[in-house]
């Protein structure tokens, strides 16, 4: 399994023992994780199995009820406004489901809101490194000018993770990347991340629910099942027995199949 | 205040050029945390007729986007100088990163839609007019198409009239709004009192203070009050409500199951409040002269039979309903504004609050126009 693979690969995201609920609903029983450097981790589950409050008690927006969480070797619990929190905050960045960019500032001026809360650049360079990380993302250059109500979702969600990726961060978490994308701009996005992670280095942490997006770009796949994480690649998914997990990967089997049988169609023709 | 140079441990970077101009070299961490200080310093070097130029970019020994950017910045500037750049030596670590920025098309400026001076000055007038210009006509359209379906509604109650929903409306924007309309009317009648009897001592006219107070309260204040606090209250719930709807589809989900809109949301609200705001204002009435008879009595020892006594003489019936004959103007004013501007709300979280700030704004302004329009008709027509 994921978990035996050699030492010398660099944690960077350690979990151990986490607890998560709400009120008498428990949505992780004592679940560990760990995250290498450079790899592309994906999570899913069904709806409400806690994806994206697995991530945000990462991050720490959510104080788990129990449990151990590091980023980069040190604890992300606490008050997620803490100084020391900070100087985590400036090696990851993060892009939300909707893109959140701050709805008054144009797309530009969003994507500087790190670069200039965090760095003495000046604004011309601020100005060029803005225009560089829209190129970055595949978003014209007229479009940093432009506010967030102006821009289509996949243009937001573009924009968003300009934003996560203005500091040059070692580490990206994305909540549902694809989701509400179509078929191609989704397929884009995919490309989009797989490039970047190449490029900068980057280890991703994505929740999401696009299987397309999991065959894609993810080194290993975490399934939240039962309270429980189930931690593997594809392949080794495919092969577990546990009926959600089952279900989900089907799919992928069964698209599969139909596409060979398409291509069997057509060479018979 | 944190900053990323303050925290970075990357051994520092640096760049260098022979002393004849012909090699440039650079190495170190080429990271985020040093390109302030490196574009700063980049921007001192001196890039003008070396004619030819290599650059030795070998020893970076970390690099991430805000540094392959400097670097490329760089070898356009060279190159733009005029200089060739014959070799470009990179870490074979990094070249990926590098083409993939370096294939991007190069920025351009950017270009603000708003021209600079006086020109954008004029620019803006002239789109602010516009745009009342056109908030105006789309305001009396919606005016005129409120009216039909009123019209229609009355002449065909049982189709058109949504009951309960009205009432709803007369209880949230009436019922519910009478302890705070009653509070404040009782307080404003306190005031006037109070600082009507101090001026009016000096005349030894003490008792006028019950005219003042009288014609004040029924003719202005009661109904003036009322209606400001009634379009801080209810207008903005109006444009909240609806604007709501819009962020969440429900008007389309509406519109496509042939609910007529107008109908279902605005008659009630507009009917539902023409309804409520002169009992309301009538409350109101009541309120401040209470409050007023108070004062008289704590502050001028005027009992409550002399009260009334002064009070009838002062003010008549058509007194009050000159006060109250504004209500139903000030409550169709207040809900036309409400539920117009809540269908102008954009699809955004942010626009539900711009628009509903907007509806306040614009009711209690229209509110008090139409209060000065009655006054200028009641004195021609010399009531």
């Amino acid at each position: 399994m994921a978990e035996n693979k050699p030492k010398e690969k660099d944690v960077i995201i350690k979990v151990r023992g986490l607890v998560n609920g709400f009120g008498n609903k428990i949505l992780h029983d004592h679940i560990d994780l760990d995250v290498y450097r450079g790899e592309v981790l994906g999570v899913v589950g069904g709806s409400g199995a806690g994806k994206s409050v697995l991530l945000r008690s990462i991050i720490g927006l959510i104080q788990p009820l129990e449990g151990v969480v590091e980023a980069f070797g040190q604890s992300t619990l606490g008050d997620v406004e803490s100084p020391e929190m900070r100087q985590l905050q400036m090696r990851w960045g993060v892009l939300f489901q909707e893109g959140a960019l701050f709805s008054s500032q144009t797309v530009a001026e969003n994507i500087q809101v790190p670069l200039r809360e965090y760095t003495k650049m000046s604004q011309p360079l601020m100005d060029e490194i803005a225009d560089m990380k829209l190129t970055m993302v595949g978003l014209p250059p007229d479009a940093g000018d432009k506010f967030p109500s102006e821009l289509s979702g996949g243009m937001k969600k573009r924009a968003g993770l300009a934003r996560a990726l203005s500091l040059d961060p070692e580490l990206l978490f994305l909540d549902e990347p694809t989701a509400g994308l179509d078929p191609i701009s989704a397929n884009q996005f995919d490309e989009l991340i797989k490039q970047l992670q190449k490029s900068l280095g980057l280890t991703v942490f994505m929740v999401t629910h696009d299987i397309d997006t999991l065959r894609a770009i993810t080194d290993r796949i975490v399934v939240l099942v039962n309270k429980k994480l189930v931690v593997g690649t594809i392949d080794e998914l495919r092969k577990n027995d546990d009926p959600w997990i089952k279900d989900y990967f089907s799919g992928v089997r069964g698209r599969a199949a139909l596409a060979s049988e398409d291509l069997a169609s057509e060479e018979a023709h | 205040m944190t900053s990323i140079e303050s925290v970075s441990d990357a051994p520092e970077a640096w760049f260098k050029l022979d002393r004849d101009g012909r090699k440039l070299s650079m190495g170190g961490a080429w990271t985020i945390a040093e390109s302030a200080r490196l574009d700063r310093e980049l921007d001192g070097l001196d890039l003008s007729g070396t004619g030819e130029v290599s650059i030795d970019a070998s020893k970076i020994s970390k690099l991430d986007s805000a540094g392959a950017w400097l670097l490329l910045r760089t070898r356009r500037g060279l190159e733009a100088a005029g200089s060739k750049v014959s070799t470009f030596a990179i870490p074979e670590l990094y070249q990926p990163l590098l083409k993939n920025l370096d294939q991007e098309r190069k920025t351009e400026p950017h270009r603000s839609r708003i021209p600079p001076g006086f020109r954008g000055r004029l620019y803006r007038i002239g789109r602010a007019t516009t745009h009342a210009g056109n908030q105006s006509v789309s305001m009396l359209g919606y005016l005129g198409r409120v009216t039909v379906e009123t019209g229609e509604a009355i002449a065909k109650p049982q189709h058109k009239m949504r009951v309960a929903a009205m009432f709803h409306q007369v209880e949230e924007t009436g019922i519910n709004a009478l302890p705070i309309v009653g509070l404040l009317a009782f307080l404003i009648g306190v005031v006037l009192a109070y600082q009507g009897a101090d001026q009016l001592k000096r005349f030894g006219a003490e008792v006028f203070t019950i005219n003042l107070l009288g014609v004040g309260v029924l003719r202005e204040i009661g109904g003036l009050i009322t209606a400001i606090i009634v379009a801080g209250r209810s207008g903005s719930a109006f444009t909240a409500q609806i604007g709501s709807m819009r962020v969440n589809e429900e008007i389309d989900a509406m519109q496509t199951m042939g609910l007529n809109t107008i109908d279902t949301l605005v008659l009630p609200r507009i009917i539902g409040l023409v309804i409520a705001l002169p009992l309301l204002t009538f409350y109101s009435d009541i309120m401040g002269l209470i409050g007023g008879a108070f004062m008289c009595y704590f502050q001028l020892g005027i009992t409550i039979p002399v009260f009334m006594r002064q009070l009838s003489e002062a003010v008549t019936v058509n007194t009050l309903l000159v006060g109250l004959i504004k209500a139903p103007v000030f409550a169709l004013v207040i809900a036309l504004v409400g539920c117009y501007e809540g269908f102008q709300v954009e699809r955004n979280a942010a626009s539900v609050g711009m628009l509903t700030t907007r509806s306040v704004v614009e009711g209690i302004f229209l509110v008090i126009v139409m209060d000065a329009a009655f006054s200028i008709m009641f004195s021609v027509l010399g009531i």
